[in-house]
């Protein structure tokens, strides 16, 4: 291994240094300050006698004397069953005080995709206990299914329960009799979140126990942006090894891509790249589906990675690039909602612009419940109905309308008050929540009810008389 | 795709500089696209710009490792394709590497640094001559047959960049693809395998106007805005809106011979859906297995950048290939905003100066030479083929103003609008009747007189008309309620929800309705007409346009879609609606 002394140049997050011996593309290197710091980077660009380097620690403190190593590999991540419990900086070293961690295998980084011939359709239900997602956008193993979110609203808080509350139903009873049935993991990856935030993840993990089965990479606000393009991957690195050799079940979070993405385009501009749409490089949408795409399932192989990223629209525009790109990639999206927010409802999942584009595989007879297509529909129909009357009501007013028209108002109320309002506390079964769901369509007549099957309908549907006893009892 | 051996051309390299998929080398005698292998373990490339002794190249692989001072090493060919019999039933990567062989070579990720060739060379066909000896033979002529699927006989052409000459021997009997099977006297030797650059067309003797339509048994499509055989068409479609869904309704329904399914940048689950799905779908012609008569390509959104950019290019020209043995294919890409974002991609790292919203400025001429390369042709063996493209297109928040939705329309002549709306309202196929268009349907109507209908262009025009009606009338009526409408105006608009709801919506999951053949479209239009006639009859002797539209037999002609006997049924609709009209006054 050389060391040279060679920095002709240092600007941004980049250094430029002259090398007289080949040097890999994407192949890790050290600088060590004057002062003896240590700070790790990655060769963005290698030409004869030349290399950049991206310095994921920042540049501060590095001058033209410093030295520079070349490790002659690409950036591996050590992996192990034993990394469950443990919680890593963005760069993959521990920082809860632990032992150093002795990997079974070093792997790349930059994860290989999947062969399409290879992989399993996803259709295995994962209850998250959250009706907004259970009822009306059902994730499925393997999925990827972002929260398009915006600043200041409680997408943390949502994630965290979904991490807290998911299971798969049948392997509930397995577990009963079998201790060691719980084979669930969760890899939790922070990209620029503040101290707070971190802190809030960490109580959870800490008073729920869920640590035991996560790992946790943290990256913080006041960490360097560049480290945050390797943090996404050592998070699925280790999701693909615990998944497809240890047949985990692993739920990855990644929680704010938002800032992956303006790390992306601070790299960018440090290299003076062309850029695409509002800055932003564009290799982007490549980029963000190397990320995406390491989810699903194996043929013949135990577990699956499940990955929910969270995103902050910047403006809650949701045609912004990073959104936009997400969503041509993702599985669909869980939209939350600023409005909703302010009322109080929480999780405030706005289920009009959500989508779960694997959810129809997913639910069912033996999946779910053999109602759950039916209900989920016809609730989305009535609930956008209600929405479209909300506008005319501030127009003429609620007595002008029909007493159809009231009815769909009013479900539209219950629909956010009892079904998508649950806290993040409360752990609603499937059946819990198609129940409600058919407590609330029972307020309109059957008649309306045109795209549920007339069976289901008969074997569900309340009855006004038996709402108005019961109402009589309980009074 | 095909392992290059001849270098006589080639003088090696060595790499100067790595950028992500772009890779600079110095010294390299190449042409521009020619295949390169890249660095020490082989990675494909291609050639895309020479200057001076300096040659960049687009790199099908990942390059994480790859270091300047590695050998790059030409093969002297140009990006090309096998082909021969064993492509169809075969899925394959944007580079033409079977999908199946490369998970038993490298496991269920994707390695790199593996080659393999497009279609099996060990393979034994059981090739029947349709020559003699003593035959002359030209280029492009078909020298005998051999069974590659349950339903597809695959013609053995002599390639053409052959001279052709007599035939000096042919035998039938068991060959490998690289057997030869004809000798000529010029000494030229034909095999069953081919090889094709897929940057360039098959050429033919001449291309003609298309006469006949692309049956795709969607009622929307084959009635309002119909695709001809070795046209072109677009759906550009927000997510969400069924893209998706519609693309592959034409994948399993439409009466090509061969269909070539290309999944550009598209999500590995959705692909794994297909590579599942379609094994298990039959040929509604044929009864045998759908997939006997399709080929994929499969190249995901995490798959390497610049295979996703040929990806289209190596399907168009498998396409062209069946074309010439004279059948009709019709192409789906699905989609190729994301080929145009890999050329912008690419391009960004080129440091080209970038045209419209960061796209190359090339965008439109290369979106115009992939859609040419569609048409009816006359081959040169003299029989007759087509290459129908149909082009998802994704435009960034659902805006058609962007460069590729843009540059896409000003080239396809069929158009059929996705709309975001409709699908939420769950009108489906959520083709948009007001914003869709067919430049074809002059071109075709004598084919839809003499098939289906003497009047079906004037059925057709008067459906258009009626819905034309309903829209404006829709302004009104938002303003001042339907009931202020005069009565005639009221009967249209219950006139037009007949068209939309038992014409325009099809149930693509229910068995019968997922197909509507083009007599059966024409029938329920018919049917329509008939309950429009006798209730306007019926209007102006007096009868209320309430006691119109509640007759009880109208509302059956929304299930004539999902009924199987549908001529005895529409009979009955047709009888029943007139007595309860007539009844009337």
């Amino acid at each position: 291994m050389k060391e040279y002394k060679t920095i002709t140049e240092i600007s941004g997050p980049l250094v430029f240094a002259e090398v007289d011996e080949p040097i890999g593309y994407d192949e890790i290197v050290e600088i060590e300050t004057p002062n003896g710091d240590i700070k790790r980077g990655q060769v963005l660009e290698s030409s004869e006698g030349i290399v950049s380097i991206q310095v994921f620690e920042g540049t501060e403190g590095i001058d033209r004397k410093s030295s520079v190593r070349f490790l002659d590999e690409t950036m591996k991540m050590p992996v192990t069953e034993d990394l469950l419990g443990r919680v890593l900086d963005g760069s993959g070293n521990p920082i809860d005080g632990g032992p150093d961690i002795v990997p079974d295998e070093r792997r790349d980084i930059v994860g290989a995709a999947i062969n399409p011939y290879a992989r399993e359709y996803p259709e295995e239900f994962i209850q998250t206990g959250v009706s907004g997602i259970d009822g009306m956008n059902t994730l499925v193993r393997g999925q990827k299914l972002p929260i398009f979110s915006g600043s200041g609203l409680p997408h943390n808080e949502l994630a965290l329960q979904i991490a807290r509350q998911a299971t798969v139903p049948e392997e509930d009873e397995e577990a009963e009799d079998d201790e060691e049935g719980s084979e669930f993991a969760v890899i939790f990856g922070a990209m620029g979140i503040t101290a707070e935030e971190a802190n809030e993840f960490m109580d959870d993990f800490e008073r729920t126990g869920a640590l035991e089965r996560s790992v946790v990479f943290m990256n913080l606000a006041d960490d360097p942006a560049v480290e945050r393009t390797v943090t996404p991957r050592l998070a699925l690195t280790t999701a693909e090894y615990l998944a497809f050799d240890k047949g985990y079940h692993v739920l990855v979070i990644l929680t704010d891509m938002t800032n992956y993405c303006e790390a992306l385009r601070e790299i960018g501009a440090a290299r003076e790249e062309v850029p695409g749409r509002r800055g932003y490089p564009g290799y982007m949408y490549t980029d963000l589906a190397q990320l995406y795409e390491r989810a699903g399932r194996i043929k013949g192989r135990e577990g699956s990675v499940t990955q929910i990223p969270i995103l902050t629209m910047p403006g809650d525009d949701d045609t912004h690039p990073i959104p936009d790109l997400t969503g041509y990639i993702t599985e669909g999206q869980i939209m939350m909602d600023r409005d909703l927010n302010s009322q109080g409802v929480q999780p405030p999942i706005n289920v009009l612009p959500s989508l779960s584009r694997l959810m129809d595989d997913g639910i069912g007879e033996g999946l779910t419940r053999a109602d759950h297509g039916d209900v989920s529909d016809q609730m989305y129909a009535a609930y956008a109905e209600g929405e479209d009357l909300r506008d005319l009501v501030n127009i003429v007013g609620r007595e002008a309308l029909s007493e159809r028209d009231n009815k769909y108002l009013d479900f539209a109320d219950r629909f956010e008050e009892e079904f998508i309002q649950q806290g993040y506390d409360t752990n609603r079964s499937i059946d819990d929540t198609l129940e409600i769901g058919w407590d609330l369509l029972s307020t309109l007549p059957k008649t309306e009810l045109n795209r549920i099957d007339e069976e289901l309908i008969e074997e569900n549907y309340r009855e006004a008389e038996d709402a108005e006893t019961a109402q009589v009892e309980a009074e | 795709m095909s392992q290059a051996t001849d270098t006589d051309v080639s003088e090696d390299g060595v790499i100067d500089s790595v950028s992500g998929p772009v890779v600079t080398a110095a010294d390299l005698d190449a042409r521009m696209n020619d295949v390169v292998y890249v660095g020490s373990e082989g990675l494909m490339g291609e050639v895309i710009e020479i200057e001076g002794n300096v040659t960049t190249i687009q790199v099908y692989e990942e390059t994480s490792g790859v270091s300047p001072g590695e050998p790059v090493e030409n093969t002297g060919e140009p990006l090309s394709v096998d082909l021969g019999p064993g492509m169809l039933d075969s899925i394959y990567d944007g580079v033409q590497r079977p999908l199946a062989v490369l998970e038993d070579k490298m496991g269920a990720f994707l390695d790199r640094g593996v080659d393999a060739p497009g279609i099996d060379l060990e393979r034994t066909w059981e090739f029947e001559p349709t020559v003699a000896e003593g035959d002359e033979v030209r280029a492009g002529d078909i020298v005998g047959t051999v069974p590659e699927t349950e339903s597809i006989e695959h013609k053995v052409m002599v390639p053409p960049d052959y001279e052709g000459g007599e035939v000096v021997a042919a035998d039938s009997g068991n060959f490998t693809v690289e057997e030869t099977v004809v000798e000529l006297d010029s000494g030229e030797e034909i095999q069953m395998h081919q090889e094709w650059p897929v940057r360039e067309a098959r050429p033919s003797v001449d291309k003609q106007s298309p006469t006949k339509p692309l049956v795709t048994g969607q009622r929307v499509q084959d009635g309002l805005f119909p695709l001809a055989k070795g046209g072109t068409a677009a759906i550009p479609g927000p997510f969400g809106s069924g893209k998706t869904v519609t693309q592959q309704q034409l994948a399993k329904w439409s009466d090509a011979d061969i269909v070539v399914y290309i999944g550009c940048g598209e999500r590995g689950n959705e692909m794994t859906e297909v590579i599942d799905d379609f094994p298990e779908l039959e040929d509604p012609k044929t009864g045998k297995p759908l997939m006997s008569r399709t080929c994929l390509i499969a190249n995901t959104s995490n798959m390497p950048v610049a295979a996703r950019e040929s990806c289209v290019y190596t399907g168009i020209t498998i396409a062209e290939f069946y074309r010439d043995m004279g059948y009709d294919v019709a192409l789906m890409a699905d989609s190729t905003s994301r080929w145009a974002e890999a050329m912008r991609e690419i391009s960004s790292r080129l440091e080209e100066m970038p045209g419209e919203e960061g796209y190359p400025a090339y965008l439109a001429a290369r979106l115009s030479e992939f859609y040419e390369r569609a048409g009816l042709f006359e081959n040169l063996n003299g029989t007759e083929g087509s290459v129908s493209v149909v082009g998802a297109v994704s435009p960034p928040g659902g805006d058609f103003s962007e460069p590729v939705t843009q540059n896409t329309l000003r080239i396809v002549k069929t158009f059929w609008a996705l709309d975001a709306d409709l699908a939420e309202r769950r009108h489906f196929p959520a083709i948009n009747w007001n914003d869709s268009y067919s430049l074809y349907k002059e071109q075709l109507d004598p084919w839809f007189r003499e098939n289906v209908a003497q009047d079906w262009p004037e059925v057709r025009q008067w459906a258009v008309d009626v819905l034309d009606e309903e829209s404006e009338l829709e302004e009104i009526v938002q303003l001042v309620g339907k009931d202020a409408l005069p009565e005639d105006q009221q009967l249209t608009l219950e006139v037009a929800r007949y068209i939309r709801e038992s014409f325009l919506q099809q149930n693509a999951l229910h068995d019968v309705d997922t197909f509507c053949s083009p007599d059966k479209s024409y029938q329920i239009l018919q049917a329509i007409k008939t309950f429009n006639d006798e209730a306007f009859e019926a209007l102006d002797a007096g009868v209320p346009v309430d006691e119109i539209t509640a007759i009880e037999a109208a509302p059956r002609l929304n299930r004539i879609g999902t009924t199987e006997e549908y001529e005895s049924f529409i009979d009955e609709i047709e009888a029943d609606m007139t007595d309860e009209l007539r009844d009337l006054y």
